[in-house]
């Protein structure tokens, strides 16, 4: 069993965000990259499941599609633990392009799971995971919360609104996997940095692909008023105040 | 033309967001010059079918099949793709929810045609095709062009109101080409019975690590039970295993949208702001006057949770009866 895993390379989810050339780019001025949250979660599971012996898991690979800023991110991740790393040497446009990208890389050396997360934190596209298993033709689960071994089969947890489901689907097959799948995320430990630097790391050249989405402008949000507060020794004003004057109770 | 919304139900009955998906279709179309067809797939009475032309669907297209009880990506994505082409669809809209964010890229690939997911309205423009959608998780907001003929569009849930526009709609069966059985099998299914569902109430009730413990939840949970209200939780809470995962609202949570969000011990990280801001009204409750929930908040109290909330309690049951 191969397992890979897409990664997103995003800013620290505490970055302020602000916008250059009157507002077309994202001023990336101090900005600290980071693994995208959700792809870090399902990079560490993929390292526990790897790590289990009687799992017959052989190796887990990362992806990520960037120029050569984004080779932090993916040394970060072999620090934590992934065997090697791939980067596909493009600025991708879109998640239409990452997508068109890793799935090229894919068909010329198959994997039997492919995790992805959720959705960017940045764009928030939520679209590269399922995008990915369409180009393959692979089936995928998404909102997997939960995924591990039963004997020699995976079996998956899907949250859908209202429950949970289980799932068990045969390989290859992409899981795009949520808040859940793991209890923290891994931090790279001294020993893991030194090993990470001897690890292979393969660029590859993009193919290409068709760019369909252009974000033209961006925008940040207008001020809010300042709250309302309310004495706490008289709640019933806030009740007040919700009926008759925002009206949503 | 046409556009194709697919119009999502639970046991037999359309979740809200559908009517919210119809009512969005039925003013673009509008201003499109196109007709809607609603697509619903697994087993839905007529009189619930009937129900999506109150709001503006021409023609309801109903994929009936008892394989079809499970959603299979692939098997959907073929359905939704093949009804489009018929419809000869310029639009595909579904919600940016668990089962809008699985099949909408899939379906985008397989049409050719760009994504634009998470919209929170009607495009800015139609030629270019503009649209606008948050990002940053709520931080930041922006302007999208869709360069391909046909577009692939999610729906965030409760950004769109309700609105009745009733037509004479026809029901027809359609019957695809793609097989109806998936690869991936369904073992087993756990229905949080009871509960109101997070991302489609129109009232939450959250609460953190100012709660103390665990067993503070009570009041939490009597709220919510007074408001019809669902209940949430920032990352600290979820993450101590105080109360479960799906809780966990902010930016690696989930991402809401409620009339009203009540926040209970909960300073406000930005994280969890990013998650919540887009609620159209936020009442903070915390000790700390200078937590940043205030920022973000429309009312706050300046006091303790576990004080505030029986009074609160009293207060809204006074007012009901």
């Amino acid at each position: 069993m191969k397992i890979l895993v897409c990664l997103g390379h995003v800013p620290d989810t505490t970055t302020k965000v602000k916008f250059v050339e009157n507002s077309t780019k994202f001023d990336q001025t101090g900005v600290q990259w980071v693994i995208n949250p959700w792809d870090e979660l399902a990079l560490t599971r993929a390292l526990e499941i790897k790590e289990d012996t009687g799992n017959p898991v052989n190796s887990v690979t990362v992806i990520t599609v960037g120029d050569i800023s984004v080779e932090p991110t993916i040394r970060k991740a072999l620090a934590i633990g992934a065997d090697n790393g791939i980067r596909i040497d493009m600025q991708p446009a879109d998640s239409g392009v990452v997508a068109a990208q890793i799935a090229e890389v894919i068909k010329s050396d198959p994997y039997d799971l492919i995790l992805c997360g959720i959705e960017s934190s940045d764009y928030n596209g939520a679209a590269v995971g399922g995008m990915l298993a369409e180009h393959l033709d692979y089936p995928s689960v998404s909102a997997v919360s939960s995924i591990k071994y039963e004997g020699d089969t995976l079996e998956l947890n899907r949250e859908f609104d209202g429950g949970f489901e289980t799932f068990t689907c045969p390989t290859p097959f992409v899981a795009v996997v949520q808040k859940g799948i793991t209890k923290e995320p891994r931090i790279p430990a001294m020993r893991g940095i030194m090993m990470a630097r001897k690890k292979p790391l393969a660029v590859v050249n993009p193919i290409n692909s068709e760019v369909l989405t252009e974000f033209l402008k961006f925008t940040l949000p207008e001020a809010k008023p300042p709250c309302k507060m309310v004495d706490p020794e008289n709640v019933g004003e806030l009740v007040n105040l919700l009926r008759n004057e925002a009206k949503v109770l | 033309m046409a556009i194709l919304v697919y119009t999502e139900n639970w046991d037999g009955a359309f979740k809200k967001v559908s009517f919210e998906l119809i009512s969005f279709a039925s003013k673009l179309a509008e201003v499109m010059g196109d007709t809607v067809t609603a697509l619903s797939i697994g087993q839905v009475p007529e009189n619930e079918l009937s129900r999506l032309g109150n709001y503006g669907a021409h023609k309801i297209l109903k994929v009936e099949s008892e394989d079809l009880t499970v959603v299979d990506n692939q098997v959907y994505t073929k359905i939704i793709a093949e009804a489009a082409s018929k419809e000869d669809a310029k639009v595909v809209l579904l919600a940016h929810n668990n089962v809008g964010k699985a099949l909408a890229p899939r379906i985008a690939v397989r049409l050719k045609a760009g994504i634009g997911s998470g919209l929170t309205g009607l495009p800015e423009n139609l030629d270019p095709f503009i649209t606008s959608k948050k990002i940053f998780s709520g931080k930041a907001g922006s302007a999208i062009e869709i360069k391909t003929p046909v577009k692939v569009l999610t729906l965030s849930q409760n950004s769109f109101e309700v609105t009745e526009n009733k037509l004479d709609s026809k029901i027809e069966t359609f019957v695809p080409e793609a097989p109806t059985k998936g690869v991936t099998s369904r073992l087993n299914m756990e229905k949080q019975s009871g509960k109101i569902i997070l991302t489609d109430a129109d009232v939450v009730v959250s609460a953190g690590r100012g709660m103390k413990s665990p067993d503070n939840w009570g009041p939490i949970e009597e709220l919510a039970d007074l408001l019809g209200a669902a209940t949430a939780c920032s990352r600290p809470v979820s993450d101590e295993g105080w109360r479960p995962h799906n809780e966990h609202t902010g930016q690696t949570g989930k991402i809401i949208a409620p009339n009203l969000y009540f926040a209970f011990g909960i300073s406000g990280a930005i994280q969890h702001l990013a998650g919540v801001s887009s609620s159209k009204c936020i009442v903070a409750v915390n000790t700390d006057p200078d937590a940043p929930i205030f920022e973000a908040a429309d009312y706050g109290i300046v006091g303790d949770a576990m004080k505030v909330l029986p009074e609160l309690i009293s207060a809204i049951r006074q007012v009901k009866s």
